[in-house]
């Protein structure tokens, strides 16, 4: 419990006094405080890149490198923040990834060009989570169990299609913005569109009705309910976001690699729980970052870069990557506490 | 005084957490077989003090006598072995599990050192409830179907199967019917007559008085009376030690006149089959309709039916004379209805958020242009809303979790004021409310309805219903019983109501 003094009452009119409110410096201060020090993180990774290979890592190449790979997995990451924030899981963003990048490569869409590509991989995308979205929002299934379930489908729809093969993409135009000719002042179109979806997910939760509802109903839903916010179409639409962020990253993974495989987006359903929490998302809704949640995976990526360029294998980057988070829960459990 | 030492004896107990004081130096001390009440306002530090009781908090200074021997409570597990046992408010117990595994938790009858005997566990468990009055549980039952007054008898049933001098119960008459508070007293009686001691919270001067002997009273997380008598001590005295002030229930006045105009609610027929029956009831703007009757009798129910947020099997609800969709909570809403639950913190409440943002999320549209939030006129908007309602402190930016329990519920009534609501509907609306901040919560009801609201109140404390409302119905399992201007029913003939369903005499 902690205990609030009142501002003082200034004289009449003077409502100015009251406007800087202390509180609410105490609680910016707060989440300034946690992404400064994953900042902080981000800092010392790069320095240790920086120290043990000082000509490979801060090369140029090698960040726009890291930055592309951060991209695919940060925008499903933005679609994930939001659904936990509002007290649900998406296991699925993995498959649907899968799913929506290889119905985007098969030899009929890509008869459609740059734009058939694109649509497809969104369409698949958005269609997949509203199966989720139907079903948790008015089908009163958890959360868990409809998005593990549509893990599986989409992982053997997506097998049934490609047959297990790697589909490879010709059509120029999508293969053109992997190439360095692409680039806008040295940045890859990839990390501008993870950039743009990264400014959208800030705005979307942070200034508009549907980011403070979703908060409403991860931080209670009975009482959401009872306010008189629609919780179910909330939810359903919140599923919807995560399938079009799914939908998005498959897209770009298409440009990466230039192909679509049903192996596609494997563990992401990990890898962007794991980055939304220890950006400060709460798993148990109510109270998430998105700025947290790209500095996340923004430093699993680079971790994951540092120990590639050391030659070390990916069982040491797992254990790591699992020692990060416990660090990181147990760091911003204690920052909670003495607040 | 007793040759032998008291049971226990606490001295100079201090407490501090991150920015609070919660415990200022606090004596406590309880002889064998007494019924002890400790009384304070929230926030005195009653819970505090009974924690550091149970082991569950470490106190920074003082000292813990226990039969006049020192100890120290490293852990509950200590506090239980001493012989110290604690019902907490909110009940600890395993939904999934039986009673009888709840009971034994920790302590299971076994063979061979971990083979439960669940037989045995269960024919304990069975005595225990007996010697409680209520054979009537089963044993195997899980915890989770029993309804909420069988509950705290499990809880206490677990109290009692580890082998206690000193029962700590912290309000466990808040959610009981008046008869089974009877039987609670009646097991407080048969406990102290064996030479156990109880600790009792409550904040019902009149239970302190049925049953008491002796009281100390916490302010500011200091005793600022020990060991007064509980039976012949002044009332006045006692809210006076609490409060630091001579008040006691203080009901606004009425408008003189009778509010006029045609009903702004109106509830044709309505019933939900098993909860309760066909019910019809109107209020007019400005007026302060009052439901009484005890817990069970459907008043919760029927709000929440009114509210959309259960579906009637009959009846209509009219809004300004248009009938609402039946289930839709956000059709009430739309028509200006506005409920302000029983459990504030689980039903109203966006614990995590500040004040600004509990107040305005019924009527985020208001401040958004294609869902773009104008930031600055909501913050507006809700300052003009708490400041209209006196909130404490005048900061709508801070967490909504840091007020006081009646500036919460002040949050929740500026949350419908904001909307525009034209009725208000109000389920216990002073439950976990302090004795000083409700004469405040009263008085802005009151000029709510002054203002043209019309309100529908429920509470389980008659003086509150009749000191409040206009107009009163009396509800017994589920059917109105009587109905009446508040000035001419008192409090007794409402109880014998509820209890009786005697006809008006």
């Amino acid at each position: 419990m902690t205990q609030h003094v009142s501002p003082p009452r200034g004289g009449t009119g003077n409502t100015a006094a009251v406007d800087g409110p202390p509180a609410r410096r105490g609680l910016m201060g707060r989440a300034d405080l946690r992404t400064l020090s994953l900042l902080g993180v981000l800092a010392v990774l790069v320095l240790i890149g920086g120290i043990t290979r000082p000509d490979e890592f801060l090369d140029t190449r090698n960040l726009q490198l890291v930055l592309t790979q951060a991209s695919v997995i940060g925008v499903v990451t933005v679609g994930m923040t939001f659904v936990i924030v509002s007290g649900g899981i998406d296991l699925s963003v993995g498959a649907i990834v899968a799913l929506a990048s290889v119905w985007a490569t098969t030899v009929a869409t890509q008869e459609y060009g740059f734009g058939g590509i694109l649509f497809t991989a969104v369409v698949v995308g958005v269609g997949c989570g509203l199966v989720n979205g139907v079903l948790i929002a008015y089908g009163a299934m958890v959360p868990f169990i409809a998005t593990l379930a549509m893990f599986a489908s989409a992982r053997g729809l997506a097998l049934q299609i490609t047959d297990g093969k790697t589909q490879i993409v010709t059509v120029e135009g999508v293969l053109d913005l992997g190439e360095r000719d692409a680039y806008v002042l040295g940045i890859p179109p990839l990390v501008l569109v993870f950039a743009v979806v990264t400014l959208a997910g800030w705005l979307l939760l942070n200034r508009t009705t549907f980011g403070r509802r979703t908060v409403a109903v991860g931080g209670n839903a009975e009482a959401a309910r009872l306010a008189g916010i629609d919780v179910r179409r909330q939810r359903l639409y919140l599923y919807l976001l995560s399938g079009l962020c799914c939908g998005i990253a498959a897209f770009l993974l298409i440009v990466l690699s230039g192909s679509g495989q049903n192996t596609n987006g494997n563990l992401y359903e990990l890898d962007a729980i794991a980055a939304a929490i220890i950006g400060g998302t709460l798993l148990s809704g109510g109270r998430g970052t998105i700025v947290g949640s790209v500095l996340g995976v923004l430093i699993f990526t680079t971790i994951t870069n540092i120990f590639a360029l050391n030659n070390l294998q990916s069982d040491v980057q797992q254990i790591a990557k699992g020692a990060i988070i416990v660090a990181a829960v147990l760091v911003q459990r204690r920052t909670a506490s003495t607040t | 005084m007793a040759p032998e030492p008291p049971l226990l004896s606490m001295s100079g107990i201090t407490k501090s957490f991150p920015g609070v004081r919660a415990l200022d130096g606090v004596d406590l001390e309880v002889q064998a077989g007494e019924v002890h009440c400790l009384l304070g306002q929230n926030g005195a530090g009653k819970s505090t003090l009974i924690k550091v009781l149970a082991g569950a908090h470490q106190p920074d200074t003082g000292r813990l006598r226990w039969r006049g021997e020192d100890v120290t409570l490293r852990s509950p597990v200590a506090a239980m072995r001493l012989g110290i046992a604690t019902i907490y408010q909110e009940l600890d117990l395993v939904e999934h599990l039986s009673v009888a595994e709840n009971v034994h938790l920790g302590h299971e009858p076994t063979t061979a050192g971990f083979v439960v005997r669940g037989k045995a566990a269960r024919a304990s468990t069975a005595a225990l409830l007996k010697r409680l009055g209520h054979p009537e549980i089963d044993p195997a039952r899980p915890v989770g179907d029993l309804p909420a007054a069988q509950q705290q008898i499990v809880s206490m049933a677990r109290a009692l199967s580890h082998d206690v001098r000193l029962i700590v119960m912290d309000e466990p008459s808040a959610a009981l019917d008046p008869e089974e508070v009877d039987n609670l007293f009646r097991i407080v009686a048969d406990l102290t007559a064996d030479g156990v001691a109880v600790v009792y919270i409550s904040h019902r001067l009149e239970e302190i008085r049925r049953i008491g002997d002796r009281v100390t009273v916490l302010k500011d997380g200091r005793a600022v009376a020990g060991g007064l008598p509980a039976k012949t001590t002044p009332t006045s005295e006692v809210v006076a030690l609490m409060t630091g002030r001579n008040v006691e229930y203080v009901f606004p006045r009425r408008p003189a006149a009778a509010p006029g105009g045609d009903p702004v609610l109106q509830v044709r027929g309505l019933a939900r089959e098993g909860e309760f029956a066909p019910l019809d009831l109107e209020v007019r703007p400005g007026e302060i309709l009052g439901l009484a009757g005890l817990v069970g009798s459907g008043r919760s129910e029927i709000l929440e039916t009114i509210y959309g947020a259960r579906r009637p099997t009959a009846g209509r609800v009219l809004v300004g004379g248009r009938p609402l969709r039946p289930g839709s909570v956000r059709a009430a809403v739309r028509a200006g209805l506005g409920l302000a639950p029983e459990e504030r913190k689980a039903q109203a409440l966006l614990m995590l958020e500040s004040v600004t943002r509990n107040v305005t999320v019924s009527s985020l549209s208001r401040f958004a242009r294609g869902g773009w939030i104008d930031r600055g006129a909501e913050r507006g908007a809700a300052r003009a809303a708490t400041r209209e309602l006196s909130l404490r402190p005048d900061n709508p930016a801070v967490p909504v979790r840091t007020l006081s329990g009646g500036n919460q519920q002040k949050a929740v009534l500026a949350r419908w004021l904001l909307r525009g609501c034209r009725v208000l509907l109000l389920d216990e609306p002073t439950r976990g409310v302090d004795v000083g901040a409700r004469a405040e919560l009263y008085a802005v009801i009151r000029r709510l309805a002054d203002e043209g609201l019309a309100v529908l109140l429920v509470s389980s404390e008659v003086p509150e219903v009749l000191g409040l409302a206009d107009r009163v119905l009396v509800l017994r399992e589920g059917r109105v019983v009587h109905e009446a201007p508040a000035p001419e029913l008192d409090e007794h003939r409402v109880l014998d109501l509820v209890m009786e369903g005697t006809p008006a005499s």
